[in-house]
């Protein structure tokens, strides 16, 4: 993975005397601390990290941990005060204004909490802003805000203003106006957290959708965990202008490394209180043990899934086995000719939070009913976009339905 | 008796005033003239336009501008005003007021914008400032008369600049106001999308600072209009002449049309500005207008 934004040791510290906080704050004593010794805030304290191509980082935190502050540290709409940042290997703290304005023109992009669009401008002329900006032609400028707005499903909407439009479509519109400007960053400043959850829902799918096809360095920052486990390759959770821990969802969900970030990853399972028979859509196939290659290929292949569980003739199952060797496996006819892995299983009843661990290591785990026939199979994807799609349905509790019709659904 | 000053020890601020303004008069009068020109120029200019047309002309015009700018009511009244007006025979009294303030308005407009720009830029600048528009706007309009005399005589374009002086703070003030109530997060927006100095300026904050600004032309033209009243004790010609040679003469009927002229053409001029303070506010700001704006600005109105 190359590194295509990079952080390195920064600082930021609000007052009026910062270099005694800076020294305070290097040696290691806590924000909270500098504070009462020097009255001088530091709002980020020796943050470094690095994000990849393509690649959607999250900075996950409370309000007031920094993670505002950070981010505007990146394309420096706050002037860190220390440390190195890096793009593509460029210093970005050095450079002059005219360079830096020369790199937020071209590379590097951001969406806002709040949309920040000109209400006096129609919605196409809001997308082309940046284009404007960096003087290119009219003509051009606006094919490329209209190619930009039908990515975000706005074409309609090219000739209205922004005060026709809900909170959901302006963020649509934020968001082409910093794609119109093909950055390789994008910044992205809790963009969904003004929304409502059904909208923010939509808008995540959206922008994992574009995602695939835009394939853009992603710095996400947000105060809710569904929202980073839903969407990061890999979440930083800031407390204190801090990181206290940096990793996949799934590493932060499964091993926080204290009381702080498992409160988050608690929030997130309400999990213990859902069963694994809830999970829905099951997507993971079952295949049948006689079943042969060709249609198992097919199943796999509509499920878009890279496993599938094998099963008996009696129902129970067997193991599981990848869809890559399946695809090797050129001269095997039936399913039982090939290497089947050991499959964990879990009771319709069981909790999800149980189901989630045993799905560790990219395994599929089937579930199976009282005579141990699997009724289904599922695998931590499945998991994850169950949690998050359910706390959005239902924002008030999970519900505890579950019952045959379900089971048979998967069946 | 009660105790006062003793003579000896009075501050003769007066005495002080005095040697400013003969100073003034005496060492600079030339530059004060040369002010004259640029003014007399446009007071020429928009007279001889005025001037030229029919009266039916400008009444339908006005119409036309309180039709569109604050609906057919304000079109149907401005048509009454405006021939009532000429009816009442002042026409060219009116025409020529309205140069003035045409004039005066104008001249506000190119230098108070600018001012009210780098005040909204500068706190220092502001700070500097606020005093003297304070003075401006608080000293009484007499006082202005006897040096703006002084400096550049009598007649009609002395009155613009005392004019133009009396006039200015508003649209100083609601330039500076509007630019200063522009969201940070715009600003921020702009920034983050490498947008200069002048790029912001003109892209966000003056389109955004642009109904504030018109709120202040508004105040500046009804300021402007009761100036244009008072200056004609230093001999500008207008509908406060009119007035004046009523009160002289004590024909109150005179005096009367004179005033009612007056009045007529401020509530036309009034609501037409206002009218750019609506059309410059974003869409979802004007709902109060709306239901007016959408009757009649569907048919035929340029897409703005």
């Amino acid at each position: 993975m190359t590194a295509k934004l990079k952080a390195d040791g920064v600082f930021k510290v609000y007052g009026t005397q910062p270099e005694e906080a800076l020294r305070l704050a290097r040696q290691g004593v806590h924000p909270k601390d500098v504070l009462s010794r020097t009255g001088q805030v530091v709002a980020v304290c020796d943050v470094s990290f690095e994000v990849g191509e393509a690649e959607i980082f999250t900075i996950m935190g409370l309000s007031g941990s920094g993670k505002s502050t950070l981010v505007r540290c990146l394309n420096r709409l706050m002037e860190p005060s220390a440390g190195s940042i890096q793009i593509d290997g460029e210093q970005l703290l050095q450079k002059g204004p005219a360079e830096l304005r020369q790199v937020r023109r071209t590379k590097i992009a951001m969406v806002f909490q709040n949309f920040a669009l000109l209400p006096h401008k129609t919605v196409v002329a809001n997308v082309e802003f940046g284009l404007q900006l960096r003087g290119e032609p009219r003509q051009q400028r606006r094919e490329t805000a209209l190619r930009a707005l039908e990515q975000v499903g706005l074409s309609d909407w090219a000739n209205r203003y922004p005060d026709n439009l809900s909170g959901g479509m302006k963020q649509r519109v934020g968001l082409a106006r910093a794609l119109a400007n093909d950055p390789d960053i994008l910044l992205m400043d809790e963009p969904f957290s003004a929304l409502d959850p059904l909208i923010r829902a939509d808008l995540q799918e959206a922008l994992l959708k574009l995602q695939r096809e835009i394939k853009k360095t992603i710095v996400f920052i947000t105060h809710d965990f569904h929202e980073a486990v839903k969407l990061s390759d890999r979440i930083a959770v800031m407390r204190d202008g801090r990181f206290v821990q940096v990793g996949t969802p799934h590493d932060i969900v499964l091993r926080p490394v204290d009381d702080y970030v498992e409160n988050f990853a608690r929030e997130l399972d309400r999990s213990k209180l859902l069963c694994a028979g809830d999970v829905s859509p099951m997507r993971v196939p079952l295949i049948r043990a006689d079943a042969v290659r060709a249609d198992a290929l097919r199943q796999l292949l509509m499920a878009n899934k890279p496993h599938a569980v094998v099963v008996g003739p009696d129902g129970k199952p067997l193991g599981f086995m990848r869809g890559q060797e399946l695809e090797q496996a050129r001269d095997a006819t039936a399913m039982s000719d090939l290497p089947r892995r050991a499959v964990a299983s879990a009771f319709a009843s069981s909790a999800l939070i149980d189901l989630y661990r045993a799905c560790e290591g990219q395994a599929p785990v089937a579930i199976v009913n009282d005579a141990g026939q699997a009724v289904g199979a599922v695998d931590a994807g499945d998991v994850l976009l169950h949690l998050s799609d359910h706390a959005r349905r239902s924002p008030d509790g999970p519900s505890m339905q579950h019952g045959p019709e379900m089971l048979e659904a998967a069946q | 008796m009660m105790e006062r000053v003793p003579r000896e020890y009075l501050l003769r601020v007066d005495r002080l005033i005095q040697g400013a303004v003969d100073f003034l008069v005496n060492e600079w009068r030339p530059a004060f003239q040369a002010m004259r020109y640029p003014i007399g120029r446009m007071l020429d200019g928009v007279s001889g336009v005025l001037e030229a047309m029919p009266f039916w002309v400008v009444v339908v015009l006005f119409a036309l501008a309180g039709w569109r700018m604050a609906g057919w009511r304000h079109g149907l009244f401005c048509a009454v005003s405006f021939a009532l007006i000429a009816f009442m025979g002042l026409w060219d009294e009116a025409m020529t007021s309205l140069a003035i303030l045409v004039t005066a308005v104008s001249f506000c407009i190119v230098i108070g914008v600018p001012l009210g720009i780098v005040a909204g830029r500068s706190d220092r600048f502001w700070s500097l400032l606020q005093p003297l528009l304070d003075v401006m706007q608080t000293t009484p309009s007499f006082v202005y008369l006897v040096p703006v005399v002084m400096l550049f005589g009598i007649g009609t374009v002395p009155g613009v600049i005392a004019t133009i002086i009396f006039a200015m703070p508003p649209i100083i003030r609601l330039t500076n106001h509007g630019l200063r109530q522009v969201p940070a997060d715009t600003l921020e927006a702009g920034e983050a999308f490498g947008a200069t100095e002048w790029q912001s300026l003109v892209n966000i904050r003056l389109p955004l600072a642009l109904p504030s600004i018109m709120v202040g032309l508004n105040q500046t033209l009804l300021m402007a209009l009761v100036m244009s009243v008072v200056i004609a004790m230093i001999g500008a010609e207008g509908l406060g002449l009119t007035v004046l040679r009523g009160i002289g003469a004590l024909d109150v009927g005179l005096a009367g049309i004179g005033g009612l002229a007056i009045v007529l053409l401020a509530i036309s001029l009034d609501r037409i500005t206002q009218g750019f303070v609506r059309l410059t506010t974003p869409s979802g700001q004007r709902s109060r207008f709306k239901s007016m704006i959408t009757r009649f600005r569907t048919e035929g109105a340029p897409a703005q």
